[in-house]
């Protein structure tokens, strides 16, 4: 196997990638060999054109079509009543807790992802292994699953003594616990690529750990740990399954964005639900639209 | 580097805080649940999973799930090759908007089926009703929810495979005349087989507990069209120890599945490196 830069990040993974981590490990950074035009590609056969049709049917069936129609029942009646439908005080506050609690749940991710993914990397224990497990059971486990886990520990009849069920908290905990291996997967295989050399020369040359982590290892972590954080907010303010026996969905409370729209399509009010939606598809494409950047830009560079 | 006593301590330090963390995030919650399923034994687990609904609801979720993974597998296939072997105008733009379903609210996947097919006000939903295909409260609805939102798993791992794979064994082959079926039974199936078989094991447990899109598409009636995360919904929110027991019991064993497929994957990973 001749080693390309996309090659090395595959080969040297030794960590089972998660289901949609999956996505994030190449959706991050693995990208650039996505992108990477290959030198052998050819133009379409008639046959292979035949089968770029029907993918394209099927995918606008499936995805473009109905997505665009959100945006279109959004519209349908004007800016009038899609601003009334946004402006509303109760979507108002649900947009607010939703994009509140995602921005203070990234944040932490940034953090502790990275702590993860450190240790992960450099650190050696017995039952490390395991913790890899650990790591993608958020992405592997149905999100109302996750509800339920989370409320065995931290509801009514918490060991722990707490019962932080239909509180704030508890949504809190819910986009930490389904948002977990987000940073931690994208920063992984950057740190392991890192190249000790670099530090010892930094270490040699004087620094302290600390300076070196800050001036040689953050920087080259940052391309990571800003893919990782897009994807963990983008995942935070869509989340709904985990949030519905664990949040108590109050209103002007506990309720997302996302519980908000739900409520919406219940009552049979498409129009407000696809307003809502709007802005949460409007955030998702943006994130798109960064990752791209992002990769493209590390891609660039190395 | 030379291993100060400081270093050994924020080593250390780090170690904890990690562990810790998730222990109280993942680890003894999952346990938790575990206990609570057989926190009477194993009888009342056994006549949980007796009742026709549980039954049904896993059936419905498996036949879903089964549809979807085989949907994603043909088109992911396709899909991929096609954006790493060929060129073709909107080529980018297709690539980014593959990736489109991970990053779309399960709920907004619902509303958007909804808005098409649904048979009473969908753009293409009356005219498939009028011809006797009801996509909205029926499966053809929860195996489309369920295979958009797993549609990127497939084409995620297949792409950078394909990527490393090039395309000199498969030319060889091609000059050496073998058709196109050939070559990709031949030549391509077999290098890109454990990618592949890792995408599926990914999109059969995404699709196993989708919850969010498939509750607005299938209206969950028990019965003919609740699978077995809505099942896990309506038993937990119902009362009485035997709904609640029932409720744990169908997660335990939807947890159980998800863990299984983990392992799985963290099995194959190594020997689809070494088998390059």
């Amino acid at each position: 196997m001749t080693p390309s830069p996309g090659t090395v990040e595959e080969a040297q993974q030794p960590v089972p990638t998660p289901p949609a981590g999956a996505a994030t490990n190449a959706g991050g950074l693995g990208d650039r060999h996505r992108l990477r035009r290959a030198k052998s590609a050819t133009s379409l056969t008639p046959i292979s054109g035949l089968g770029l049709g029907i993918a394209l049917i099927w995918f606008s069936l499936l995805v473009l079509i109905p997505l665009t129609a959100v945006l279109v029942q959004a519209s349908a009646a004007g800016w009038s009543a899609y601003w009334d439908a946004l402006s509303s005080p109760q979507t108002l506050a649900a947009l607010r807790l939703t994009i509140g609690t995602a921005v203070l749940v990234t944040a932490v991710n940034v953090v502790m992802g990275t702590a993860i993914a450190w240790v992960l990397v450099r650190d050696q224990f017995r039952g490390k292994r395991l913790l890899e497990v650990v790591i993608d059971i958020p992405f592997a486990l149905p999100t109302i699953v996750a509800g339920l886990v989370l409320l065995s520990l931290y509801g009514a009849s918490s060991p722990l003594g707490v019962n932080w069920a239909n509180t704030r908290v508890a949504v809190f905990l819910a986009f930490l616990f389904v948002t977990l291996p987000f940073i931690v997967r994208t920063v992984q295989p950057v740190l392991l690529e890192l190249e000790h050399e670099v530090e010892e020369a930094a270490a040699s040359l004087g620094a302290s750990r600390l300076t070196t982590f800050r001036l040689v290892i953050l920087p080259s972590l940052a391309p990571a740990i800003t893919s990782g954080a897009a994807l963990s907010f983008c995942r935070a303010i869509s989340e709904y399954g985990s949030l519905v026996l664990l949040s108590g969905n109050l209103p002007y409370s506990t309720e997302v964005a996302s519980v908000r729209i739900m409520s919406s399509i219940e009552g049979d009010k498409l129009t407000e639900a696809a307003a809502v939606a709007s802005i949460l598809l409007v955030v998702a494409l943006i994130v798109i639209v960064v990752l791209d950047v992002i990769s493209r830009r590390v891609a660039r560079y190395a | 580097m030379h291993d100060t006593a400081a270093h050994r301590v924020t080593r250390w330090a780090l170690r904890l805080i990690v562990i810790g963390y998730l222990l109280f995030l993942v680890i003894w919650p999952v346990a938790l649940v575990a206990a609570k399923t057989f926190s009477n034994g194993l009888a009342p687990v056994i006549d949980a999973l007796r009742q026709p609904e549980v039954i049904f609801a896993f059936q419905l979720t498996l036949s879903a799930a089964f549809w979807a993974v085989v949907i994603n597998t043909i088109f992911g296939v396709g899909i991929s090759l096609l954006l790493v072997r060929y060129t073709f105008p909107g080529r980018r733009a297709l690539n980014a908007m593959v990736d489109l379903p991970l990053s779309v609210s399960p709920v907004v996947v619902g509303l958007a089926l909804v808005l098409v097919y649904s048979g009473r006000t969908g753009w293409l939903g009356q005219s498939l009703e009028q011809a006797g295909l009801q996509v909205i409260y029926a499966p053809p609805g929860i195996i489309m929810a369920t295979a958009f939102v797993s549609l990127p798993l497939v084409i995620r791992e297949l792409v950078p495979v394909l990527h490393e794979i090039g395309t000199e064994q498969e030319q060889a082959a091609r000059s050496l005349g073998a058709s196109g079926l050939q070559t990709f039974v031949r030549i391509t199936l077999p290098a890109i087989k454990w990618g592949l078989i890792y995408g599926v094991v990914l999109s059969l447990a995404r699709s196993l507990g989708e919850f969010g899109a498939v509750k607005i598409v299938s209206g969950g009636v028990a019965m003919r069209t609740q699978t077995a995360t809505l099942l896990v919904e309506e038993r937990y929110q119902q009362f009485g120890v035997v709904n609640s027991i029932t409720a744990y019991t169908a997660a335990f064993i939807l947890a159980l599945i998800a863990v299984i497929a983990l392992i799985i994957i963290t099995s194959l990973r190594p020997r689809r490196e070494t088998s390059q």
